[in-house]
């Protein structure tokens, strides 16, 4: 079966998207090349095509797209060309996906192991029982807990980072010759990132396997792939062997996404003595038995930026919820410049509404699809401030100009037809316009790439420059703490762990929680991942498991 | 489980107060009607003298309230009462000994059997009809087949009931005699002879339910289609068919389960006019002839056994979508 050739030959690549009533070229004339056992590492930012020239590699299209132009050879089978019941028989069998989110791509009314072997037992490459054993024998390679019966539960009985090892297991119980993995650890804590990073490359290794490994971060594909192609819109920019590509990067496009990581503000003394919002022994819970914050107290001084960062499940976003009220503390209390704000919302003055605003992770959700941005901009101004007519469409004018959206352009657009950098600049000036002294980002930057989350943790910055803003900044990604943070808590299980300057929690000694958070931050070096797992030690990999929460 | 146990008292007990709230509404109701049961049952013959006389050996001289709260004290203790007509015959005709009182349970039961057995048949058709044409629809989206099953099921559920079964009688018992047209069941016939009488009522509800059912299997198929794991079964190169069966469909079931419920209890309680057409001997004809003379207890009764169907079937739906849905199944 096997020839000598190239695993996968994909030749001008063009493929188009439906967009309404019009064809809209997503992939224009893309060149790819798989040798077996090869890892070829596809970054871009959103909307580069990288998912859809992987998943093209597998020979599929997402429904609304279509392959309008080139070739795709699997092992010399012609994949443009061969029959929905040839390409059925090839998927899962010799090319397996894995997906961004294990969560959504197992089925939920199923047990896993049955997920894992429907594929096997379907092709005939194996029995259900010996399936279901070599299951177990794969679930213990990629060390996942209790190999053994891990297989039968649910999935949502089963933490994030063991579904994407699980996952992995899955797209290797046929033993393919090519896994497309799709952003396999996006979605993952970088605690969590270590383990599967680790995993996948260990089992792709040992098995020969060839893989297509797209992902944005850039750290991340440096651990990974033997070669990278970088994609931008639809095309590519270029391609080189890792460690060439990381050392000496050609075109100006791949040097803009190599120095993102450079932004970086100098630490702000407090400007006052007088913490603008104070957060005194707080103890809360959202059921009567259980307590998800312990005792946490910190402070956040005007015109500085506190980042809150930790795992998910730490705690982070419940403090949120205390500080603007939806989630009264059980004990303890929220003081704003100086004075307690009542427990719940309900309870709180207009004022008192106005001086805590937020803004969310998700810009797509955070804003009425129906209204227009002037509405969206100009609610909250007539709320608090009562502003009409002409003075609220005049102030609402100012505070897109504070965003820098040119509002002639953009006042009378709807959510839809903005970008996702631009749908997260309205939520930033939603906030402004109640004219707040401290605002609280929750994750702003995690689902914006790397280029947009720059130009917003940028314009935050001038703002609070500006404005004389405090922020607390909600955010599991370290990169973004050394950039824009003055104080940083860390937050484990509920407990304040570490709390003080940036630049003191950036240099050790650290507390045994900050160091491995510290340490799991993937580094643009190629060797890094190797040179971690030789410090920690295969064994640690399992300690890191423990001490992340599910 | 001891949630689901817990869930399934609570609803019951709501489902019993329910029953209460409905019993006086349809007291309300009965006592707005103009006339009452002794002006209809004499009718023409109706003067002053024996009107009075009838309500007064009905107890119907009592204040509303008064008569409501006897009659709801009886069904606490089961006892249901006795038709007006039971009660008038017994007066006029002086058959006054206990033994010989026929309540309105005694004549509910047979008629309730009755109308349970139609409901039977015409759901044993109908439930694994629908959920076949949904699936296929689902499988075969926006083929010939997908538009004219839903055409024609759109058809059926949009032409009155009584127009579909005038139709059937028309093709099928008087054109072709091969059904009858009047449903002649009394408990003597043996099952295949009772089976053979109900297949022109069955067959009319099931021709007024399928749309309902089909449609909702098939959206609730469809809006799953996008979903992330969908995409990842086609990726291990699952067949299309299995993919809807054993991927979609599971997750599919609790809106599914929910129409199918409702369609259920409408067999139960949306009878009346195929039980009149085709002269089934069912609740739906007592029912009509309880509320034509204002025989206030068999209207209560019938009334009482269409909202518990309801009640008890909705209730039925909820268990099973919990039964179905592994997150509540297996806590983490």
């Amino acid at each position: 079966m096997q020839s000598g050739g190239p695993l996968v030959k994909i030749r001008d690549l063009r493929i188009e998207g439906l967009a309404g009533e019009a064809w809209l070229p997503i992939v224009k004339g893309v060149d790819l090349d798989l040798a077996r056992g090869e890892v070829l590492g596809l970054i871009g930012e959103s909307g580069a095509g990288k998912s859809t020239v992987g998943l093209a590699a597998m020979g599929f299209t997402r429904d609304g797209c279509r392959i309008a132009g080139g070739s795709i050879e699997f092992d010399g089978i012609d994949l443009v060309a061969a029959s929905e019941e040839e390409k059925r028989s090839l998927l899962g069998r010799r090319i397996a996906y894995v997906a961004q989110s294990a969560a959504a791509s197992f089925n939920p009314a199923h047990r896993l192991i049955d997920q894992h072997t429907e594929g096997p037992v379907l092709h005939g490459v194996s029995t259900q029982q010996a399936s279901q054993e070599d299951a177990m024998a794969l679930y213990a390679r990629l060390r996942l807990p209790e190999p053994e019966s891990i297989g039968f539960r649910y999935p949502h009985q089963v933490s994030g980072g063991q579904l994407q090892r699980a996952m992995t297991a899955m797209a290797m119980s046929c033993r393919p010759d090519l896994i497309v993995f799709d952003e396999p650890t996006t979605a993952l804590d970088v605690t969590t990132q270590i383990e599967v990073l680790a995993a996948i490359r260990d089992i792709v290794e040992q098995f020969g396997t060839a893989a297509i490994y797209i992902t944005h971060d850039l750290a991340v594909v440096a651990q990974m792939a033997d070669r990278i192609k970088v994609l931008l819109r639809g095309s590519e920019v270029e391609e080189n062997d890792t460690r060439a590509m990381l050392a000496d990067p050609q075109k100006d496009y791949t040097k803009s996404l190599w120095a993102v990581r450079s932004f970086q503000r100098p630490e702000q003394p407090p400007r006052s003595a007088q913490p603008v919002i104070s957060i005194a022994g707080v103890t809360a819970g959202y059921s009567a038995a259980t307590d998800v914050l312990h005792d946490v107290s910190f402070d956040i001084y005007p015109g500085q930026t506190v980042a809150v960062v930790g795992e998910s499940g730490s705690g982070k976003s419940t403090v949120a919820r205390c500080i603007t009220g939806l989630l009264p503390p059980r004990q303890g209390e929220i003081r704003f410049n100086g004075a307690p704000l009542p427990a719940s919302y309900q309870n709180r003055s207009k004022d008192q509404l106005r001086q805590v605003q937020m803004i969310y992770q998700m810009a797509d959700t955070a804003l009425n699809p129906k209204l227009r941005i002037r509405d969206i901009i100009g609610r909250p101004v007539q709320f608090y401030r009562g502003l009409r007519g002409n003075e609220l469409r005049q102030r609402v004018v100012e505070l897109l100009e504070q965003i820098e959206l040119e509002p002639a352009l953009y006042i009378d657009r709807l959510p839809s037809e903005l970008s996702g950098g631009q749908k997260q600049r309205i939520g930033i000036a939603r906030a402004l316009a109640a004219d707040a002294q401290f605002i609280i980002c929750d994750e702003v930057t995690s689902a914006l790439d790397q280029l947009v989350a720059e130009g917003i943790l940028k314009l935050l910055d001038r703002l609070q420059n500006e404005l004389d803003l405090a922020y607390m900044f909600i955010t599991h990604d370290l990169a973004t703490v050394r950039a824009i943070a003055d104080e940083v808590v860390v937050m484990k299980d509920g407990n304040v762990v570490e709390a003080g300057p940036k630049t003191d929690m950036f240099t050790p000694p650290h507390h045994d929680y900050t160091d491995l958070l510290l340490s799991s931050v993937p580094e643009m070096d190629p060797d890094w991942l190797d040179r971690l797992l030789e410090e920690r030690g295969v064994d640690n990999i399992g300690e890191a498991a423990r001490i992340s929460p599910t | 489980m001891s949630t689901l146990g817990r869930m399934i008292g609570q609803r019951l007990a709501l489902g019993a107060f329910t029953l209460v709230i409905v019993s006086m509404v349809i007291f309300a109701a009965i006592e707005a009607l103009p006339g009452d049961f002794a002006e209809a049952i004499l009718g023409q013959g109706a003067t002053p003298e024996a009107v009075a006389a009838i309500r007064e050996s009905l107890g119907m001289d009592r204040s509303p309230v008064e008569r409501y709260f006897a009659w709801l004290g009886g069904v606490f203790s089961g006892d249901f009462g006795v038709s007006f007509s039971q009660l008038s015959f017994q007066s006029q005709y002086g058959q006054t000994s206990e033994r010989d009182v026929v309540t309105v349970a005694d004549q509910l039961a047979p008629r309730f059997a009755n109308t349970i057995f139609l409901a039977a048949v015409a759901a044993a058709v109908a439930v694994p009809l629908s959920l076949a044409l949904g699936i296929l629809a689902a499988l075969y989206r926006g083929s010939i087949f997908d538009r004219a099953a839903n055409v024609g099921t759109l058809t059926s559920i949009s032409s009155p009931e009584f127009f579909i079964a005038y139709i059937l009688i028309l093709f099928l018992a008087a054109a072709n005699p091969i059904f009858p047209s009047i449903s002649k069941i009394h408990a003597d016939l043996d099952f295949w002879e009772r089976l053979y009488r109900t297949v022109l009522p069955a067959l009319t509800l099931t021709l007024v339910v399928t749309a309902h059912m089909m449609r909702m299997t098939r959206v609730a198929i469809i809006n799953l289609m996008a979903s992330q794991y969908i995409e990842m079964a086609r990726l291990k190169g699952v067949p299309r068919w299995r993919v809807i069966v054993r991927h979609a469909l599971p997750n599919a079931l609790a809106p599914i389960i929910n129409v199918v419920a409702l369609n259920l209890a409408y067999l139960i309680t949306g009878v009346v006019v195929v039980e009149v057409v085709f002269v089934y001997p069912g609740i739906g004809q007592m029912f009509v002839d309880a509320v034509k003379l204002r025989d206030m207890p068999t209207v209560q009764a019938c009334c009482l056994v269409f909202a518990g169907a309801y009640i008890l079937l909705n209730l039925l739906a909820d268990v099973l979508s919990v039964l179905t849905n592994p997150r509540l199944r297996h806590p983490k």
